[in-house]
């Protein structure tokens, strides 16, 4: 096992130390890479393969630097720093090992520009231009390579540089290096035993867009064409403050207003929030908790708005499955409210509606797929983009994100409480059930920040949470590596947790598998608290407050023969699913 | 035994396995690591094409080898030693091996794959059962090795350099495996300060025709011509003689890079592009020197690991000496 660079929280790597980096002194903590150093302080150096979120693999070489008193180039990703070492990050030695270094990386990367999921952002042209490098140098030698799509990913060979980032993120080891020297090539897994839960975090850690959603972004394109009588589109609570990135604004930056604003230029007919479909998942869900609490069946009970989540415990911990709560997820839900309620309300019929859902995720494509997910028949839910393909149809049609004045979402699921907004966090989910847990418990709401010790980017966080006489013991997850651990926890001591929220991206869906590139843990972070802040200043900080909601349930949802069906959904054990081999990447299916 | 280390630093001893790094600095850095367990690894992979010293040594001195291991294990006091072995040196001398080990805790090991198993760090991962690839360093084996414990990892002649060192005995002498257009090929015991001219001349090879050498191993080693023949032996102390008649500079590029193709893990881009790219550059009629060695470069400066770094080193200089481009 190679020690853990980086280490920066570690206390017994706090020593301080000087190094100097193109000719500058810069102070560094021991522990530390070059690299980090060098990046931390504004020093431009290249790299594919390098992700915070990873171990260390030095597979993609351009990250050489020299160092004063050492023969050989060194990778600044893998060196650590030392007292007093001297280095240059630029020279005419590294450059030329850089050059034709890219060069060959570009040898093995079929161009496809246009429908990238890193076209507005592509590292390798960067660097392309930078270090002068002709790229089409060599032949390209993977045109032959397959292309397989996998649930909702689409995975192409022909694109692929072998960094192996897909493998080392992949948390249930679906992804592998077969193979070795140039016939080396990373496979889809075809173990029956091992499933993609399309998790989406290769897409994310894909340096060079070889992996990508399914219809990223040919699919998008096709929204032009409107279809039914009424075309509602709903976002996420996550997208808010993270789709500005894409627009060159702020990680963090809150953009409620003017997403709603181009999502209505694009052209749907109605903009909702899917925080207000939260707000009834968070209303079931605390009723379920409640029951089962009371009952102590199918305890704990776990968190089910995570479809990746879902399809984890369905297929590799079946015996788990009774444990989900059945409430259906925000999307999901308010897709069912959309083409029941309001349908009736509006004089429309279900089929006639259209619902387009704007996910940070992709295996939300693949949940509206789910047969449970149905309605009489009907999905609730029509086509899911992610943040990534919302963004690339709103620049593609020219519209200036940044600068569009802001609208507001239709009534009447335009206006979340702030418990709906937070669910784009790691705790959210359970947060905004305590809230509501703690209403109907004691008849009183909480403080708004009664529960904030379920915050945070730690991918563990276990609390004992006192309601009035009860204590709940709880655990909040996110990453499915974590999960798992706490599944085998469970298996061992069965009591250990009463509530369990699992979301399975890094952070929750502020670091869904279908945010902008790159996403790491600052701009993690940065996401999270800005959706915090939106909580903070909302009139309404719980679920049940929201008079939407109240309005809807006294309307509409009198009894359980009405409410089972619409907001509640079944899992069962799953079965491995096809991997498919596609022609090209657009045959996608 | 304290002193052993002091010992062989005096005696200035390299390691024998092609890389030269001081035998006593290892050995203290391993003694010096704490660690909860400590191993010792005798690495007798001998994958390189022409070195042929470590069977010789197992043929010959299988005593002398466990002696060093033996004291390595006493230096430490490491859980457990390895003797590594290709699969050939496995199957022939085990059972001998395992006559003179007795009781003593040290494994023999069949070598899992091929050339890059002799890398310390690959070795180690085979060991571990992992991908056969090299590992990132720091952290060296010798403060995180197998299971993450100090480990030394010696070539087979090295420990037996070190058994005449405890015994009064060492020479200053190494292995030479001489092989190619000679007359009397085989593995030669001589000072390692003689001149490549020396060592021909009394191993009675000196070939009469006009030749060039290839010096250190028979893929990874540097030409040198006749006029170069003051020069130490370098590597894992391989002599290739070519007869410039006989040899066709295409062919013998072409049997290295296949070799390498072969060998290649393909972890890093350099290694696993460049080799690729350079087998395709010289099947071309016209052969694009300059790119060739812009290839050659790229392997050299940015190569995860020695068998990457060590591409260039043959090519280059038949590609300047030989071929003259």
């Amino acid at each position: 096992m190679p020690r853990p660079f980086g280490a920066r929280n570690d206390k017994n790597f706090m020593e301080k130390i000087n190094i100097k980096i193109d000719g500058k002194e810069y102070s560094a903590d021991s522990g530390q890479t070059i690299l980090e150093v060098a990046r931390e302080n504004g020093i431009d150096v290249p790299s594919l393969c390098y992700h915070p979120d990873l171990q260390t693999r030095s597979t993609c070489r351009m990250c050489l630097v020299e160092i004063k008193g050492q023969k050989d180039l060194k990778t600044s990703c893998s060196t650590p720093v030392a007292e007093n070492m001297e280095v240059l990050t630029e020279s005419p030695r590294i450059n030329r090992a850089r050059k034709i270094n890219l060069e060959l990386i570009f040898a093995q990367h079929q161009e496809e520009c246009p429908d990238c999921v890193w076209f507005f952002n592509c590292q390798l042209l960067k660097l392309a231009k930078r270090f002068g490098v002709k790229i089409t140098r060599f032949p390209d030698r993977k045109i032959q390579r397959k292309i397989t799509q996998c649930g909702p990913i689409v995975f192409d060979q022909t694109k692929c540089i072998d960094c192996r980032n897909c493998v080392d993120v992949c948390p249930v080891d679906f992804l592998s290096v077969e193979n070795r020297g140039a016939d080396i090539s990373i496979e889809n897994s075809q173990d029956e035993w091992k499933e993609c839960i399309a998790c989406g975090q290769c897409i994310l850690h894909c340096p060079v867009g070889a992996i990508e959603g399914v219809g990223e972004f040919e699919e998008a394109q096709e929204l032009g064409i409107k279809k039914k009588k009424m075309r509602v589109v709903q976002f996420a609570p996550a997208i808010r403050t993270s789709i500005g990135e894409e627009f060159d604004l702020k990680p963090g930056e809150i953009v409620t207003g003017q997403l709603v604003a181009a999502l209505r230029k694009l052209g749907f007919d109605k903009v909702f929030d899917t925080s207000v479909g939260a707000d009834f998942t968070t209303f079931e869900e605390a009723g379920e908790l409640l029951e089962r609490l009371k009952s102590g069946k199918n305890l704990p009970a776990f968190s089910s708005c995570c479809p990746s989540w879902v399809k984890f415990v369905e297929f590799y911990y079946p015996e788990f499955v009774p444990n989900l709560c059945t409430s259906r997820s925000p999307q999901t839900m308010l897709g069912g409210v959309i083409k029941n309620y309001w349908a009736q309300k509006e004089g429309f019929k279900p089929e006639d509606i259209e619902v387009v859902s704007v996910m940070p995720c992709v295996a939300k494509k693949y949940e509206i797929k789910r047969e449970e997910m149905k309605i009489n028949g009907l999905f609730p839910v029509d086509k899911v983009l992610t943040t990534r393909e919302i963004a690339y149809l709103i620049k593609k049609n020219k519209i200036d994100l940044k600068n569009i004045a802001a609208g507001e979402a239709d009534d009447p699921f335009g206006m979340p409480s702030g418990a709906g907004v937070i669910y784009g966090a790691s705790g959210g989910v359970f947060e905004s059930a305590l809230r509501t847990v703690y209403f109907k418990a004691t008849g009183k709401n909480p403080a708004g920040d009664e529960f904030k010790r379920v915050r945070g980017q730690e991918g563990i966080k276990i609390n004992e949470i006192t309601i009035g006489d009860k204590i709940i013991k709880s655990v909040v997850v996110n990453g499915i590596r974590n999960a798992r651990k706490m599944l085998e926890e469970l298996k061992k001591n069965p009591q250990a947790f009463q509530a369990m929220e699992v979301m399975a991206c890094p952070g929750g869906c502020i670091g869904g598998g279908g945010q902008p590139v790159p996403t790491n843990s600052q701009l993690r972070k940065k996401r999270a608290a800005a959706l915090y802040d939106i909580d903070a200043k909302k009139e309404f900080r719980c679920a049940h407050e929201n008079p939407a909601l109240q309005k809807v349930y006294k309307e509409f949802f009198v009894s359980e023969e009405i409410i089972r069906p619409i907001l509640h959904t079944s899992y069962a054990p799953k079965k491995k699913s096809a991997i498919m081999t596609l022609k090209n990447s657009k045959e996608t299916r | 035994m304290a002193d052993l280390i002091e010992k062989i630093k005096d005696s200035g001893l390299t390691g024998r396995g092609g890389a030269g790094f001081p035998t006593g600095k290892k050995w203290e850095a391993v003694k010096s690591t704490p660690g909860k367990k400590k191993f010792v690894i005798a690495n007798g992979s001998e994958g390189e094409p022409a070195v042929g010293k470590d069977g010789w040594l197992l043929e010959n001195y299988p005593e002398e080898i466990i002696a060093g291991i033996r004291l390595a294990l006493e230096t430490f006091k490491a859980q457990k030693a390895f003797i590594y072995l290709n699969k050939n040196y496995f199957e022939k001398y085990s059972e001998n091996l395992k006559k003179i080990i007795r009781e003593l805790p040290i494994e023999i090991f069949r070598e899992p794959g091929g050339y890059l198993c002799g890398e310390e760090t690959t070795l180690i991962e085979s060991l571990e059962n992992k991908r056969l690839e090299p590992r990132n360093k720091p952290p060296y084996p010798t403060e995180a090795g197998l299971e993450n414990c100090p480990t030394l990892v010696n070539n087979l002649e090295t420990f037996y350099a070190v058994a005449q060192i405890a015994k009064g005995e060492y020479k200053q002498e190494r292995l030479y495996t001489i092989s190619g257009d000679v007359s009397h090929p085989g593995v030669f015991e001589l000072p390692e300060n003689w001149p490549i001219e020396k060592i021909l001349h009394k191993t009675l090879n000196w070939p009469i025709e006009d030749f060039f050498v290839q010096v250190g191993g028979g893929a990874s080693g540097v030409i040198l011509t006749m006029e170069e023949l003051e020069n130490k032996v370098t590597g894992s102390g391989a002599i290739v003689v070519y007869d410039r008649k006989k040899t066709d500079p295409g062919t013998l590029m072409k049997k290295w890079l296949d070799f390498y193709f072969q060998e290649n893990c393909g972890k890093c881009v350099p290694c696993r592009e460049g080799v690729y790219r350079l087998r395709e550059l010289l099947k071309q009629e016209e052969i694009n020197w300059e790119l060739v060695k812009e290839v050659c470069l790229v392997l050299r400066e940015a190569s995860f690991c020695p068998l990457g770094k060590s591409v260039a080193a043959p090519l280059e200089s038949l590609i300047m000496k030989v071929i003259k481009r």
